[in-house]
């Protein structure tokens, strides 16, 4: 018997197998460079965390597309950006909902072909025909995710029973330990439902608009600080901040999945629901794959991401999403009562009218509103 | 009266300066005056249109929180100027005073080394320090002090200001004081001034233009920063640079951001310019 021979190259190196490897790759080059080249890249507009692996890398794999993410913070720098930029830019657009009709005035968006997308599977009827998103019968943004705004609270300083109104911002024990997210829509939004705004809580005549800049006013002596994205968070996480106004189960969702004590609630005068859509870019040439994602993002397995994703987290919008996110990650589920019959689902807040859509001031300026909001940090 | 000479120009010496000169007008001088042509312009759809109105002007400078912001800055900044040269004197006037030749080369190197990591990182690290939960207050509670905040506070901006500003100030302090002629200081000692009168009639004197130098960069540094107010201050009662950051935010409002940053240059110009002064501004009867 002989012995069998080692023909490995890269065992035994010999000058002639070398040849072959560098012959090989030389030759193999220009087809792999090419193979990388057929890469597409989508220009996606969005807030943090939506372009991020743990959302995008399976699609990206299974399409042999690159997302390339322009984030922003916020309708108006969203608009901005848009503005400033060339047709084209940007395949792919994330927006607040209540921006949608803005982008499409502008005509910044392509009209959507309804029939692409799962209608039929969508939690509730108002996301079928959400305000903004269709213009003349047209199609122009579908909405993909959402969350809700409340009370967000440190459990260790606030109950639960006193985190079912807002009353609890003015709670004694917490001078000095509100904090705000530094925006005005929410914040205020949230003050208007304290006064009893209901469902006209963007709606405010001159002297519904004073009672909420007096209340907001009373507020001042609470607060702690006013916050980014990244301060709100560390202001909950170290405990400087004891109770949170303007935000939502978006961050504290993820504090508690760290084990932070902290919650958010729909208090008994109601939140607000901030909805994220999908929207194609006009002069888009890649309208197709574009499109192709908005379905993913809709389909069971993107509303799963959707929901876990780690930026921060939305509920599902879609029937399909909810039962793929009840059987794949069910202590998520439960943890934002995305659940049949939880006391805080949130598809039982619409249902039950305690949860009204973020929109703009009808009746003052976005302007008005943001010089009061300067006035009110500097008082 | 005899005519003036007639200068030549001297292209050997206009080579040397000329790029300092394309730097001041590329980096400086343009863009200063691309921000004040930008502050008369409009803003439409989220879109600055060119124009030349005065309405920025007058929106911001009739509102309230505009100089409410404007005088917190200039009294945040200049709290924190007095500070950093109250803590930095000692330590610069033992550097230079008491220190041999090696220690003060050693002590300006390791002042110099915070600023090889992120302004922004050194200020996130105060969060550890300064929270309720944080060092400081672990250690008050040994003593059974506290928990005081800190963090959210004009305090913490003030830690901010000084994590900026501290290390600059006592490096040209003790560049300063290290200069003076030692013989002077001695001769004042040995005609029996005590050494807080030393101090006060000899050294501060001499050191006048470096320690005038050394407050304007504390205050211009201050008085700019952002990172501070907004981290460690927790945007309580905000600065002017945080006014900037809320109106570019809110509708996209360059023009009026740039109406902010003018009037803060405008404002350093002028303490710059009497702090200049004041430095080389000479005594009655010396030459």
């Amino acid at each position: 018997m002989t012995k069998s021979k080692n023909t490995s190259i890269l065992s035994a190196p010999s000058r002639r197998g070398l040849l072959k490897i560098g012959g090989a790759a030389v030759l193999t080059t220009p087809f792999v460079s090419r193979a990388w080249a057929q890469t597409t890249e989508i220009n996606m507009l969005a807030w943090y965390g939506h372009g991020e692996p743990d959302v995008v890398a399976e699609f990206e794999a299974a399409n042999n597309v690159k997302f390339v993410p322009k984030y922003y913070a916020g309708g108006d720098n969203m608009l901005a950006l848009i503005a400033q930029s060339p047709p084209g830019t940007y395949d792919i657009i994330l927006s607040d909902a209540e921006f949608v009709q803005q982008l499409n005035l502008a005509g910044y968006i392509e009209p959507l072909e309804a029939a692409d997308y799962p209608f039929d599977d969508m939690l509730h009827d108002d996301f079928k025909q959400f305000p903004g998103h269709w213009a003349d019968g047209e199609l122009y943004s579908m909405m993909v995710r959402g969350g809700h705004l409340g009370v967000s609270y440190n459990k260790n300083s606030v109950t639960e029973e006193e985190a079912q109104s807002y009353s609890c911002f003015w709670k004694p024990e917490l001078e000095g330990k509100v904090g705000h997210f530094d925006w005005h829509l929410p914040n205020l939004g949230m003050m208007s439902l304290y006064n009893g705004n209901g469902a006209g809580l963007w709606d405010l005549d001159d002297a519904k608009w004073d009672a909420v800049q007096e209340t907001t006013m009373s507020l001042r002596k609470q607060v702690g600080g006013y916050f980014d994205y990244g301060g709100t968070f560390n202001g909950l996480k170290n405990g400087e901040m004891q109770a949170m106004c303007g935000i939502g189960d978006w961050i504290t969702g993820v504090l508690e999945k760290d084990g932070a004590p902290v919650a958010s609630t729909i208090p008994k005068e109601g939140g607000i629901q901030f909805t994220e859509s999908y929207s194609i870019g006009i002069g888009s040439e890649k309208a197709d794959i574009a499109k192709k994602f908005i379905q993913y993002m809709l389909s069971p397995v993107g509303q799963v991401k959707s929901a876990q994703m780690a930026a921060y987290p939305g509920f599902c919008v879609t029937k399909g999403g909810r039962a793929a996110l009840i059987e794949a990650d069910p202590a998520e589920a439960k943890r934002s009562h995305q659940m049949e019959g939880m006391a805080n689902d949130p598809i039982a807040l619409i249902n039950q009218g305690r949860i009204h859509y973020r929109d703009i001031p009808q009746q003052q300026d976005l302007e008005d509103w943001n010089d009061f909001w300067s006035e009110y940090k500097n008082s | 009266m005899p005519a003036r000479p007639k200068r030549k120009l001297d292209l050997f010496a206009l080579t040397w300066r000329l790029p300092i000169i394309i730097w001041q007008l590329v980096f400086f001088v343009g863009p200063v005056v691309f921000m004040i042509a930008m502050s008369f312009f409009l803003v439409k759809n989220y879109r600055m249109t060119e124009a030349f109105e005065f309405v920025n002007w007058s929106k911001m400078l009739s509102r309230g929180y505009f100089w409410d912001s404007y005088w917190h800055t200039i009294f945040i900044a200049a709290v924190s100027t007095v500070c950093a040269m109250l803590i930095a004197f000692p330590a610069a006037f033992a550097l230079a005073f008491r220190a041999s030749d090696s220690t003060r080369r050693w002590a300006i190197f390791l002042l110099i080394i915070p600023f090889f990591t992120s302004y922004l990182v050194r200020t996130f690290s105060w969060f550890v320090i300064l929270s309720e939960s944080g060092v400081v207050n672990a250690m008050l509670s040994y003593i059974g002090l506290g928990p005081y905040t800190m963090l959210n506070t004009n305090f913490g901006t003030l830690v901010g200001y000084m994590t900026l500003t501290l290390p600059l100030v006592v490096i040209l302090q003790t560049v300063t004081m290290a200069n003076i002629d030692k013989t002077l200081v001695e001769a004042a000692r040995n005609l029996g001034c005590s050494p807080l009168r030393t101090i006060w009639q000899v050294i501060i004197p001499l050191s006048k233009t470096g320690l005038i130098i050394a407050a304007i960069f504390c205050f211009i540094l201050s008085f700019g920063d952002f990172v501070a107010p907004f981290y460690l201050g927790g945007s309580q009662q905000p600065t002017l640079p945080i006014l900037i950051l809320d109106t570019t935010k809110s509708g996209q409002q360059w023009p009026r951001a740039a109406v902010v940053a003018i009037m803060m240059m405008g404002t350093l110009f002028a303490i710059a310019f009497t702090g200049i002064a004041l430095a080389y501004r000479k005594r009655k009867g010396a030459k």
